[in-house]
């Protein structure tokens, strides 16, 4: 469903993205790997058209997608959840939904279906029901980071990109956050590219992966292939380490 | 879907096979400039950054690999992982005394192991059969990855080895064999002692052969078939590439698919280079795609074949290639095993302590190739006694065996006597009839 081929992008003179050339098909959970500065949070924004890319081919669904305004993707079909969450802090946890169907909201039909997403995501997070008027500023870390997936998915998005989502997160809640990931997956069959830190659990997540090292994809693979190599267990993964989360 | 081991990878469009080809192509020559030295010099001659492969044709303006690189980077020069990531050597022999060496990492295995599974689903088999292996078990890729891939299918595996033909029977026999592994030419021996014992083969269980490891003909094909009883498909690896897995028949027995998401094959005049449209005769080049320890990049098998990128029938979207009944270069394939005229050549300079007028003869009585040297008499051997003849020729007879893993027969010959043409000796006769 997603193509992209040799996306080049830059920082002004710092070539962030070099050559990269990925692809996902509809239902998959597909990883990127990599240090901080290897580019994956780069290559979200670059599908996203947060930034600019400087050469290279990006297919969406058959069409080409580069370098249209956020809000043209954000109508396509593709939602991004930012790394750090970035809520509307001064604004209600309702209004923080509502934003994310904003692309909905100047027909009568739009807004009654955003109504109907508004209950989906009240059920996925019962926390952002009991939580609703509160304002987004005042919510736990956990809950910012689930009220942010949860306006990324009221655009209904056929992609979603999400960055970092377990990021500063205490294990209890990245267990849940994970666990709704998976359910969007298998239940909703909503496509999904994950940016994480924490790679084993992102592995065990995901169908496949990409390795990024220094804006250059080093390896593709499936996620048990990336889990039994050498060079990711030792750099992404740290030795045998587990979070006292993961199942 | 029948007999596909993997339909993801083995019915893909070709849109979007090549979107994965050409990840895997620039995640690899990444990989191979920051980990394997000859490759980064290699590119660098003709001024080649990883970055300038930005499509599958692009692969063309990088350079060949050939056997002497990998001869003079033996034995670990090409592994573009640390050796302490390697679960697995093996080697096979390189046109000069010194062998090619090849690793692999778990991960490669298990996609050797699937790759393997692959070919022998096609031909028929399924975790109910019983796959008796008949390579040679060691140094050599063949059996091994045979055995992995009959162990993946979940198949039983009887790890045979080579030789011992009477014992081979009583298995197949006994343990009620359903699958044979082996070189073409070994199942016909095999057939051919079946009948001597008076043991009517449609007694046997046999219900497929998977023959590969030497070049072998329809003709032959026909006779295995009738002789034993079962359905014989043909496969194509070798063991610098990473064993048998490269390529394989499907029940359609029209030429074998390639694991193009694994390997990249490309056709080229083995003079010029050039790269050949599809359906020309030339020799294979194979990229590998997805290996860790050893990748190879546009390596010359010297195999010549023929790519057929029409649909087949079986489903796969695969390309077929050709059997291989030629070679580019002047290596012989005698009962599997490669062998080049240049190490003979030097067992023979190295033994005699001088260069010695000779002549390869391989022939082929029944199944059996068999390989003769024969040596012209110089004035230096001449000089020796009886008792010191005898013993060069033993030398002699030893040091090729060791070096090319088969055993010869060696004849000597009055001075002049070997066929000159334009006053220098063939120094290969291949007498088979294939």
């Amino acid at each position: 469903m997603l193509k992209i081929k040799n996306i080049n992008t830059y920082y002004g003179k710092v070539h962030a993205l070099k050559n990269v050339s990925l692809h996902l098909r509809a239902g998959e959970i597909v990883t990127l790997i990599g240090a901080n500065g290897a580019g994956k949070t780069t290559l979200l924004n670059s599908l996203s058209c947060i930034v600019q890319v400087a050469s290279g081919e990006i297919l969406f669904a058959g069409e080409a997608i580069s370098n249209l305004a956020p809000s043209q993707i954000v109508r396509l079909g593709i939602s991004q959840v930012p790394e750090g969450r970035q809520v509307f802090k001064p604004l209600s946890v309702e209004d923080n939904l509502e934003l994310g169907a904003y692309q909905h909201y100047s027909s009568k039909a739009g807004r009654l279906e955003a109504k109907n997403t508004a209950a989906m995501i009240y059920d996925l997070f019962p926390i952002l029901h009991k939580r609703r008027k509160q304002l987004a500023g005042t919510l736990s870390g956990g809950e910012q980071q689930m009220l942010s997936v949860g306006r990324a998915l009221m655009a209904k998005p056929k992609l979603l990109l999400l960055d970092e989502p377990s990021m500063g997160l205490a294990p209890m809640i990245v267990q849940e956050i994970f666990r709704v990931i998976e359910n969007l997956s298998q239940e909703k069959k909503t496509t999904i590219l994950l940016v994480e830190q924490n790679a084993r659990a992102a592995l065990k997540m995901a169908h496949r992966g990409y390795v990024l090292e220094t804006g250059k994809v080093l390896l593709e693979g499936t996620a048990a292939e990336l889990l039994e190599n050498k060079d990711v267990q030792r750099a992404y993964l740290g030795r045998d380490k587990k979070e006292i989360w993961e199942r | 879907m029948n007999n596909i081991w993997d339909p993801t990878h083995e019915c893909m469009s070709r849109d979007e096979l090549e979107q994965l080809q050409l990840e895997r192509l620039q995640a690899t020559i990444n990989r191979v400039h920051k980990n394997v030295t000859h490759y980064r010099k290699k590119f660098a001659e003709p001024g080649i950054l990883p970055d300038d492969i930005r499509s599958l044709t692009d692969l063309t303006k990088l350079p060949f690999t050939s056997k002497e690189d990998l001869r003079i980077n033996y034995p670990y020069g090409m592994f573009a992982v640390p050796l302490r990531e390697v679960v697995r050597i093996h080697s096979s022999s390189g046109t000069t005394s010194k062998p090619i060496v090849v690793g692999y990492t778990k991960n490669d295995i298990r996609i050797w192991s699937n790759l393997v599974a692959r070919f022998m689903t096609a031909a028929g088999v399924t975790h109910d059969d019983l796959v008796q292996i008949a390579f040679s078990y060691g140094l050599f890729t063949g059996a091994f990855g045979v055995h992995y891939g009959a162990e993946v299918i979940g198949a039983s595996v009887i790890p045979m080895g080579t030789g011992n033909t009477e014992k081979q029977i009583m298995i197949m026999q006994d343990y009620k064999t359903t699958v044979l592994v082996s070189t073409p030419s070994y199942a016909l021996q095999l057939a051919s002692r079946i009948r001597e014992a008076g043991i009517d083969p449609h007694t046997l269980s046999l219900k497929f052969g998977l023959f590969g490891g030497e070049p072998w003909s329809e003709r032959m094909r026909r006779e295995i078939e009738s002789s034993l009883g079962l359905s014989a498909t043909d496969n194509y690896g070798l063991s610098e590439v990473i064993g048998p897995g490269i390529a394989g028949e499907c029940q359609c027995k029209n030429g074998m698919h390639i694991y193009e998401d694994s390997f990249i094959p490309e056709i080229i005049d083995p003079q010029s280079g050039a790269l050949l449209p599809p359906g020309s005769p030339g020799e294979l080049v194979l990229t590998t795609l997805n290996k860790e320890a050893f990748p190879m990049i546009r390596y010359r098998t010297g195999d010549i074949t023929s790519l057929d990128y029409s649909p087949c029938s079986c489903g796969r979207t695969l390309v077929r290639m050709q059997r291989v009944v030629r070679r580019s270069d002047d290596m012989l394939i005698i009962r599997g095993i490669n062998v080049y005229p240049s190490q003979v050549e030097e067992a023979i300079v190295r033994v005699a302590g001088s260069d010695a007028p000779y002549q390869i003869v391989v022939e082929r009585q029944g199944a059996m190739d068999s390989l003769e040297v024969i040596i012209e008499v110089t004035s230096k051997i001449f000089s020796l006694e009886l008792q010191k003849q005898r013993s060069f020729l033993e030398t002699l007879k030893k040091r090729i065996g060791s070096v090319t893993g088969i055993g010869v027969s060696i004849k000597l010959v009055e001075a002049n006597s070997l066929p000159r043409t334009e006053g220098r000796i063939n120094k290969v006769m291949d007498k088979r009839q294939i």
